[in-house]
């Protein structure tokens, strides 16, 4: 028995690695497993106010394209309100007050992103108490950027579209075809555009935006423009490239969405056994 | 090891990590060259150190870089694997005469030769380690090999330098 103990303490350095790297690929298995919980990851509560100090820092070189974004996007609002307004001569009927209230919005700023990598993240300093919730979609005034995957009290991890397990569901604006997006892991500007079968038309530079189906996004958000239609391989689908709208180099401050009927609708889906055609 | 000693090793420790999560995670040249100069704070530590300290050490750096890349556990065990095999790996590097006690492994205490002989497969192990993680599960492509290479290179320019300004011959940093 002595023996064996001291076999075991003069391996201890070895026994010491295995263990450690156990741990490791434990981490690494059970963060991928995306059960949305908030374990030592960058929307902790000290990891999030060092990265929510540092953006605060570089926010000033960054001042001058964050002001122009928006005042972009509420010209576009001006704009769309304008249309909306009643006009005083005509008659102005409200409509099911259902209809009018389908999302929620809030802003948030990016504290932390990366695009370099295979799986991206992003952090954002708003969480639990501003009201954030997992599966939200994230979006600026250029398009989609993610999804909310993990809350803390007061910041949010997304997973970006830069993700290559993220699929979004898309529609080919001109024809509206039903598609799927999926970034691949090569280029931080481009993905792929996934299930268009070939008898599909497609031409370069159509709009790509979000369908509206899987309840994460309203309908018509902007994904990309197609940038390369190749015949696929193998399958029945065409190879697609697509280019994103969205610089995810200069993300600063962004929109966050929720269907306030996502839970009916998902709940519809699952008695019905109908899947969401994104991995959710 | 005097008490001074250990706490300039500390502080080197905690600036690695503060200058890799908020300045170097920003830095990746053409998309491809990473920066993951932290690696150091392991392979600059004493010879004397023993393989369990050392591998804690190692543990809770990758963790640290973990909360703040959002890569759960690649960072872990890349550093692990590198804290590891650095001592053996300086075993075999003995060079005749053994080595001079009380002296860090730097690249001005040891020469450029013996310092690249050492540190760079122990990085080059790292670094496939680390992005084969983070690989894992996508097509293959190519460009993961530029990547690696890249970031290696990268990594050990990017040390050198930071050797030639901020450490002393002899005393360390």
């Amino acid at each position: 028995m002595q023996r064996i103990f001291l076999f075991l303490y003069s391996i201890r350095a070895f026994i010491l690695f295995v263990v450690l790297e156990l741990i490791a690929a434990w981490m690494i298995l059970n963060y991928n497993s995306r059960q949305g919980a908030v374990f030592l990851n960058s929307s902790g509560q000290l990891t999030g106010s060092i990265l929510h100090t540092k953006r605060n820092f570089l926010e000033y070189f960054y001042m001058g394209s964050i002001n122009e974004a928006l005042s972009e996007k509420n010209a576009m609002l001006l704009k769309r309100l304008e249309n909306l307004s009643p006009s005083g001569d005509t008659t102005y009927f409200e409509l099911d007050s259902v209809f009018a209230h389908t999302y929620d919005f809030w802003s948030a700023k990016v504290i932390n992103n990366s695009l370099h990598l295979h799986q991206n993240y992003l952090t954002i300093n708003k969480g639990r108490k501003q009201g954030i919730r997992q599966g939200m979609g994230v979006f600026n005034e250029q398009g989609v950027i993610g999804r909310v995957t993990g809350v803390s009290n007061n910041f949010a991890t997304v997973i970006s579209l830069l993700h290559t397990d993220l699929l979004i569901s898309s529609k080919i604006k001109r024809g509206g075809v039903i598609a799927s997006t999926r970034w691949d892991g090569v280029d931080s500007k481009k993905a792929k555009l996934l299930y268009v079968p070939r008898h599909v038309e497609i031409e370069v530079g159509d709009t790509v935006v979000s369908s509206g189906f899987n309840a994460t996004f309203p309908e018509g958000i902007n994904i990309g423009v197609i940038h390369e239609v190749n015949e696929g391989e193998e399958t029945n689908y065409l190879d697609i490239t697509l280019e994103f709208t969205t610089d995810f180099s200069k993300l600063s401050y962004v929109y966050l969405v929720e269907n306030s009927m996502r839970i009916e609708l998902d709940s519809l889906n699952s008695e019905t056994n109908i899947l969401p055609n994104d991995g959710q | 090891m005097t008490g001074n000693n250990i706490l300039k090793l500390g502080i080197a420790y905690i600036m690695y990590f503060i200058i890799q999560v908020l300045i170097l995670k920003d830095l990746v040249l053409f998309g491809d060259a990473f920066c993951f100069l932290y690696v150091y704070a392991i392979l600059l530590l004493p010879l004397e150190i023993k393989p369990i300290p050392l591998m804690l050490l190692g543990f809770f750096m990758g963790l640290a870089v973990d909360m703040f890349y959002d890569t759960p556990g690649m960072h872990v065990a890349s550093t692990v694997l590198l804290a590891f095999l650095r001592n053996p790996w300086i075993k075999v590097n003995t060079p005749r005469g053994g080595y001079d006690e009380n002296v860090p492994p730097t690249l001005l205490n040891m020469g450029l030769a013996w310092s690249t002989g050492y540190t760079f497969p122990l990085i080059l192990i790292h670094h496939v380690c680390f992005f084969y993680l983070d690989f894992l599960g996508t097509s293959f492509s190519p460009s993961i090999v530029i990547r690696m290479l890249s970031s290696v290179l990268f990594t050990f320019v990017l040390a050198a330098i930071v050797q030639l300004l901020f450490y002393n011959k002899k005393k360390g940093i």
